[in-house]
């Protein structure tokens, strides 16, 4: 497949399976840089799966991943670290690490994959809490935020070392509406003032319109549908038309 | 018994990648720090109060039968030999396989499942390196230095024990407890825990590492850390033992 020049990040023709569990099947899109797709679909269907791909947290069984000009599955460890820093990911349940308190776990890839001196870091970490509105909580444990502060504080992670492309894997899911409306908007604001290209996997058809520009269907495993919200609406797939126009 | 093979086969990959790679740059001096304060200081209490009371035990155990046969002088000799020998370094490890090794398993288990070992990858951090190693390594550590706190308290044990039957003297107790023990007796004891400590770390962190059940995984993790740690020291003592007769035959009990 040749992609264009835009591009930031690229599936061509990935399959993965898990024994004898297809999850995904020959699957082809592309993200061009600073826009937003919002990946959609039924529980199982291998949304998360494309995420962890696209991190190499995962192999796929065929088919190559690009994440700008690099094919990420090809990498060598060097090259895999170096290309991981572009990338930014937001867990579904955030992923802090439970025994550091949240300025540790900001602190942590700032120390390890950066030059930065104390200060600059003290800096880099007040900046990226107050974005996310917690800028008095840097001394908590992970245990004693509460559920949206934990997404809110895992999104300050995933932005901290300024990724290029961030992924977020349901970052509404167990928020009310309201708390999983703010985290929308961190996640335009980020791609607003920073130019980030960003890869939603969610369940929240509402909070995808406002944040997706395209729009990705799974269903067991196939890609069934890649477009805006119209393409999707006009989509022959039933499944898609279904999952975009749900309110 | 081809599962079996399978799981030592796939233990010893990941202890030998644990070497290696406690050898390469980042070295992780703070991980391992605190993970010697818990492995460590936190067993110490519980090592301390076992050796206590296996000591004093030990020695109400044999002190009737010792003094039937007229060998009451020998009790300080008996309890130093036996504690040195195999009493404190296998029942630490046991105590530590109990204790540390659950913990290591449930641990790691649980970042399996709550998805921080994948979040440490997804920032280019070697999370085996940041997570494994320093457990392994400290382990290794401080088994060695619970031994010896588990030596002395056993002798501390006996000493009160004694003291209450026949009023000896702190003084001639230590003499008669060492006056039979030399470095051959005490040095390859104390260093075979070292083997002990990686056998903790590495099954316990591997099974906690490797595990996929989410959260049903962090228990059974726990609990097989447990009994594989405890299986394997048991079986490493007997190889070490034959290993430690081999090469100073002339110290044999």
């Amino acid at each position: 497949m040749t992609h264009s020049d835009q591009a930031a990040v690229v599936f061509d023709h990935v399959s993965k399976s898990f024994g004898a569990n297809q999850v995904l099947r020959d699957v082809s899109f592309e993200v061009h840089a600073g826009t937003a797709l919002c990946i959609l679909g039924r529980s199982g269907t291998g949304k998360s799966v494309t995420l962890k791909l696209l991190v190499s947290l995962l192999k796929p069984d065929n088919g190559g991943i690009w994440v700008e000009q690099d094919e990420i599955s090809r990498l060598g460890e060097h090259d895999l670290s170096r290309v991981r820093r572009k990338l930014g990911f937001l867990f579904q349940d955030a992923a802090l690490f439970d025994s550091l308190t949240l300025y540790e776990n900001l602190a942590l890839p700032l120390r390890r994959l950066t030059n930065k001196s104390q200060q600059e870091i003290n800096l880099s970490i007040d900046r990226v809490l107050r974005q996310v509105e917690l800028g008095t909580d840097g001394n908590r444990m992970p245990s004693e935020l509460s559920g949206g502060m934990r997404k809110r504080a895992g999104l300050a992670r995933a932005i901290v070392l300024e990724p290029k492309i961030l992924l977020a894997d349901e970052p509404s899911s167990g928020l009310d509406c309201i708390t999983a409306s703010e985290i929308d908007e961190l996640l335009l604001k980020q791609k607003a003032e920073h130019q980030t290209t960003l890869i939603v996997v969610t369940h929240d058809v509402h909070g995808a319109r406002r944040v997706g520009d395209r729009f990705a269907v799974f269903d067991h495993g196939d890609l069934v549908a890649y477009g805006t919200a119209d393409d999707i609406e006009g989509s022959s797939n039933q499944t898609a038309r279904r999952l975009i126009s749900e309110r | 018994m081809t599962e079996l093979f399978e799981f030592i086969g796939k233990v010893s990959l990941f202890g030998l990648r644990a070497i290696t790679d406690a050898f390469r740059s980042p070295f992780e001096g703070g991980q391992i720090g605190r993970q010697i304060v818990d492995v460590g200081n936190k067993s110490l209490p519980l090592v301390i109060a076992s050796g206590l009371a296996l000591g004093t035990v030990m020695t109400f155990h044999t002190r009737s039968s010792m003094v039937s046969f007229g060998a009451s002088a020998d009790i300080p000799t008996i309890q130093s030999l036996a504690f040195f020998v195999e009493i404190g370094p296998l029942a630490t490890a046991l105590l530590l396989a109990g204790r540390v090794g659950s913990g290591i398993g449930a641990v790691l288990a649980n970042m399996r499942a709550t998805e921080q070992i994948d979040g440490l990858e997804a920032l280019s951090i070697d999370a085996f390196k940041f997570l494994v190693v320093p457990r392994i390594v400290a382990c290794v550590i401080a088994l060695p230095i619970l031994t010896l706190f588990m030596d002395f308290s056993g002798l501390a044990g006996g000493f009160f024990s004694e003291f209450l039957a026949s009023k000896i003297s702190l003084h001639l107790y230590l003499v008669r407890a060492f006056i039979d023990l030399d470095w051959a007796n005490f040095i390859p004891p104390v260093m075979k825990t070292t083997v002990f400590g990686f056998i903790i770390g590495t099954v316990s962190s591997f099974l906690g590492y490797t595990t996929n059940e989410g959260a049903q995984g962090v228990g059974r993790a726990a609990t097989n850390s447990v009994v594989a740690s405890s299986l394997l020291i048991i079986l490493a003592d007997v190889v070490l033992i034959k290993c430690i007769l081999f090469i100073f035959p002339d110290h044999a009990l």
